[in-house]
C-alpha cells in the first residue's frame, strides 16, 4: 500500500534503481558474448589464423577451422546461451511476458 | 524417367505447394500484409527467415566460389553467420518491443524526423532493388539450365508465381511459403552434399569428412593408396599445380578482417531480415528466432565449404592430365563422363594448347580469354577438335592451363559427379529456385511496405484508410515485381558489382543509426543524421570511383577493397554521430523516454499504428 508521499518516492527510486540493474546485467552479458563473439571469428580465424594453423584438429588447419567450421557453430550457441540468460534475467525483474 | 521429367515433376509440385499456401494465407488487414499480423512462431520465423536470407547466390554459387578461393572465401562464411549474432544480440529484440512495421518507421520516430525516415526509405528500396534483380536472374538461369525454357520465359514464371502469392497473401502468404522453401532447399542442398562425403570420406557427415582422410570409392583414386587426410592432398595438389595454398588464401590480413566485418555489419542492417522480427508475438520470441534462424542457416553454411573442397578435391584429381578422347585405350587415365556433359553447356571448356590430348588443369592464369563462345562451321555444324573436345571462338592466352571452370559448376555438376539418381538432379532445380523465389518475394514486400506504409501512410496521406492502405500496398507489391522482373530480363551490367553497394550502405548507414537510437539514450537527431550521411557519402564515393570511375587496386585506402569499405564507413558514421549530438541539444524526453522503454520487453503487444 502507498501510503504517504515519502512511500510513493521510495516506490519510484525503487523501479528506477531496479530498470538500471536491469540494464546493467543486460550489458555485461552483451560484452562478454560479443568478446566471445570477436575472438572466435576475428581473432581466431582472422588475425590469428596464422598461428593457429601449427595446430590441427584432425585434418583441420585450427586456423582453417575456426574461420569456415568453429566460428560458425559458437555464434548459434552463443544466441541460445543470450536467449537463456535473458530470459532468466527478466523472470527475476519481473519482465517476463507472461 | 529422365532428368526433364522429374524436374517438371518436382518443380511443378513445389510450385502448386507454394500457392496452395498462398490461398491459405491470404492477409486480410495491413497487419497481416506487413508483419503477418505478428502471430509467426519462433521456429516457423527463423525458417523463413533462413530462406528470405539465402539467396540463389548462397546455394548456387557459394561453395563454388569458395572452392576457387580457399581460406579467402571464409569472408562469405563468418561474414553471412555472424550478423545474426548482432541482430540477435543488439537489434531483434528493442525492435520487436519498439512495434512498428519498418526500419524507416524506427529511424523516423526515434529521430523524431522526416528527412531521417525519408532517407531510410530510399536507402531500403536501393538495397532491395539491387538484390531482387539478381534473384530473378536466377530463376530464369535455374528454368534455362534445367528445363530448357530460354531465361525470359523462365523470368516470367517466376515473375507470376511471387506477384500472386506476395499480392494476395503479403507478409503472411510470404512467411509460410518461405518456410516450405526453406525444407526445399535444404534437403536439396543437403542430399548431394551427404553423397559426396561418402564418396570422397566415406562419411555421411559432411562437416566431418571435410577434415578426414580420403577414402570411399572417388577418394580413394585421388590418394592413390596413401592415408592422407583430404585438406592435406589438396594442399599438396594446389603446390604441385601452381594454385595458392587452399588454407591460406591470396587477400591482406586487412582486407579479410574489414570484409567480413562489412558483410557481418551488413547483415544485420538489411531491411528483409530485420523485418522479418516484427512477425512474432513476443520480444522473447524475436531473441529465439534469431537463434533458429542462424541454425537453420548453418546448416548450409557449414556444408557449403565442405562441399567446396569435395568438389575440388575430385574436380582436380579428375581432371588433371587425364586424357580427354574416349578412344583411348583403358590403361590411361580418361575424363570422366560429367566433363563432357557440361562443356555441352559453356560451363566447362577445354583448349589443347599443346595438343598432346590431355587435359592440363593449373593456377597460372585463365585458359581463355572471356567466358567461352562456341565455335560455329560454315555449315552450321559443332566443330570438333582432335579429341573430339568441342571447339570455341575465343582467343586463347599464353597461359599453360587449357581449362575454363565456371564457378556455379561445383553445385550444379554435383549429382552428376556422385553419380546420383535423375530425381535428385531435378532437386538441385527446385532447391535453387526455392532459393531465389524466397528471397525474391521478401525483399518485394519491403519495397511494397516500403512505398505504401512509410511514404504513402506516413508522409503524404496520414488519413489513408485500412482498405486503402492495403490496396496500395498490393499495387506496389506488383509494380515492385514488374521492376524486378524487367531487371531479371535486362540485367543492368553493374548489377555484380552493386552488390558491394547493398552491404557497405547496409553496415554505413541503417547499422550506427540503430544501435545507437537503442544503446544511446542522449543521441538526438542531428548526430544520427550527419553520421548516416557521412557514412553513405563516403562509402559510396569510394565503391563508385573503384568500381566505376576505373580506380584500381594499387590506390585502395590502406588496402581495403570496395567489398570491405562499408566498415570505415560504419565508424566513421558513429564517430561523428556521437560528436554531432554532444554538441547539439539533447532529444526531447518523451524520445529519452521511447528509449527506456524499449529496452524492457514485458508489454511489447502486437506491432501496430497506435503509439
Amino acid at each position: 500500500m502507498i501510503a504517504t508521499f515519502g512511500d510513493l518516492v521510495e516506490v519510484f527510486v525503487d523501479t528506477e534503481n531496479q530498470r538500471l540493474a536491469y540494464w546493467r546485467s543486460n550489458l555485461t552479458y552483451l560484452i562478454v558474448l560479443l568478446t566471445i563473439w570477436f575472438v572466435v571469428s576475428y581473432g581466431f580465424g582472422i588475425l590469428l589464423v596464422d598461428e593457429l594453423n601449427q595446430f590441427s584438429l584432425g585434418g583441420f588447419p585450427l586456423g582453417f577451422w575456426f574461420a569456415q567450421q568453429g566460428a560458425i557453430y559458437v555464434f548459434v550457441a552463443l544466441i541460445f546461451i543470450y536467449v537463456q540468460l535473458m530470459n532468466q534475467l527478466d523472470r527475476k525483474y519481473g519482465h517476463s511476458e507472461d | 524417367m529422365d532428368v526433364q521429367t522429374w524436374t517438371f515433376l518436382i518443380v511443378g509440385a513445389s510450385f502448386a505447394l507454394y500457392i496452395g499456401i498462398a490461398i491459405w494465407s491470404r492477409a486480410a488487414s495491413t497487419g497481416e500484409f506487413y508483419i503477418a499480423g505478428g502471430g509467426v512462431h519462433p521456429v516457423a520465423n527463423g525458417m523463413a527467415t533462413a530462406a528470405d536470407w539465402m539467396s540463389a547466390a548462397s546455394f548456387i554459387s557459394m561453395a563454388g566460389l569458395i572452392s576457387f578461393t580457399g581460406y579467402d572465401g571464409s569472408v562469405y562464411l563468418m561474414g553471412w553467420t555472424g550478423g545474426y549474432v548482432l541482430l540477435a544480440l543488439l537489434l531483434a529484440p528493442y525492435l520487436r518491443k519498439f512495434g512498428k512495421f519498418t526500419v524507416p518507421d524506427f529511424v523516423g520516430d526515434r529521430y523524431y524526423s522526416h528527412t531521417g525516415r525519408i532517407i531510410a526509405v530510399f536507402c531500403a528500396i536501393f538495397v532491395s532493388f539491387t538484390y531482387v534483380a539478381g534473384q530473378m536472374r536466377g530463376v530464369g538461369v535455374v528454368f534455362s539450365r534445367f528445363l530448357e525454357v530460354d531465361i525470359t520465359s523462365g523470368v516470367l514464371i517466376g515473375m507470376a508465381l511471387v506477384f500472386f502469392y506476395a499480392t494476395l497473401g503479403g507478409m503472411k502468404g510470404i512467411t509460410y511459403t518461405q518456410v516450405a522453401q526453406y525444407v526445399v532447399l535444404i534437403f536439396a542442398y543437403m542430399v548431394p552434399a551427404i553423397f559426396i562425403s561418402i564418396l570422397l570420406s566415406n562419411n555421411p557427415l559432411p562437416q566431418l569428412g571435410f577434415g578426414g582422410f580420403l577414402s570411399g570409392e572417388l577418394g580413394s583414386q585421388v590418394a592413390g593408396g596413401q592415408q592422407i587426410y583430404l585438406i592435406d592432398k589438396l594442399n599438396q595438389l594446389h603446390a604441385e599445380l601452381g594454385f595458392a595454398e587452399y588454407t591460406s588464401g591470396t587477400k591482406s590480413m586487412l582486407d579479410i578482417f574489414c570484409i567480413t566485418m562489412a558483410l557481418m555489419v551488413g547483415t544485420a542492417g538489411l531491411p528483409h531480415v530485420i523485418i522479418r522480427f516484427y512477425t512474432v508475438p513476443k520480444v522473447r520470441d524475436a531473441r529465439i528466432s534469431a537463434g533458429w534462424a542462424l541454425l537453420f542457416i548453418a546448416i548450409l553454411y557449414t556444408t557449403a565449404p565442405a562441399v567446396a573442397a569435395f568438389a575440388r578435391t575430385n574436380l582436380i584429381g579428375a581432371i588433371s592430365n587425364a586424357t580427354y578422347s574416349s578412344s583411348a585405350p583403358d590403361s590411361v587415365k580418361k575424363i570422366p563422363g560429367w566433363f563432357k556433359t557440361w562443356e555441352d553447356t559453356g560451363l566447362i571448356a577445354w583448349v589443347d594448347k599443346n595438343k598432346d590430348g590431355k587435359v592440363r588443369y593449373d593456377g597460372s592464369g585463365s585458359a581463355m580469354v572471356g567466358k567461352p563462345k562456341f565455335a560455329v562451321a560454315e555449315d552450321d555444324s559443332t566443330p570438333l577438335g582432335a579429341s573430339g573436345e568441342r571447339l570455341f571462338s575465343n582467343s586463347p592466352t599464353d597461359n599453360t592451363n587449357e581449362v575454363y571452370i565456371d564457378r556455379d559448376i561445383m553445385v550444379l555438376a554435383n549429382p552428376e559427379i556422385a553419380g546420383l539418381p535423375n530425381w535428385v538432379i531435378a532437386l538441385i532445380a527446385a532447391g535453387g529456385l526455392a532459393a531465389a523465389l524466397s528471397t525474391a518475394a521478401g525483399l518485394l514486400l519491403v519495397v511494397s511496405t516500403a512505398i505504401s506504409h512509410d511514404l504513402v501512410k506516413r508522409t503524404f496521406n496520414p488519413n489513408i484508410s485500412e482498405r486503402s492502405e492495403l490496396l496500395t500496398a498490393r499495387i506496389s507489391a506488383a509494380a515492385a515485381v514488374i521492376v524486378a522482373g524487367y531487371f531479371g530480363i535486362n540485367p543492368p551490367g553493374f548489377v555484380a558489382q552493386v552488390v558491394a553497394f547493398a552491404f557497405g550502405l547496409a553496415a554505413s548507414s541503417f547499422f550506427p543509426a540503430i544501435i545507437l537510437g537503442i544503446f544511446d539514450k542522449k543521441m538526438n537527431r542531428e548526430g544520427a543524421l550527419s553520421g548516416m550521411v557521412v557514412g553513405i557519402v563516403f562509402t559510396a564515393m569510394y565503391i563508385i570511383y573503384f568500381k566505376f570511375l576505373g580506380g584500381t587496386s594499387d590506390q585502395w585506402f590502406l588496402g581495403i577493397s570496395p567489398e570491405g569499405i562499408g566498415t570505415l564507413g560504419m565508424i566513421f558514421n558513429t564517430v561523428v554521430a556521437v560528436i554531432v549530438s554532444r554538441l547539439t541539444t539533447a532529444p526531447p524526453e518523451h524520445i529519452q523516454e521511447l528509449v527506456e522503454d524499449i529496452r524492457i520487453p514485458r508489454g511489447a503487444g502486437a506491432a501496430s499504428e497506435a503509439h
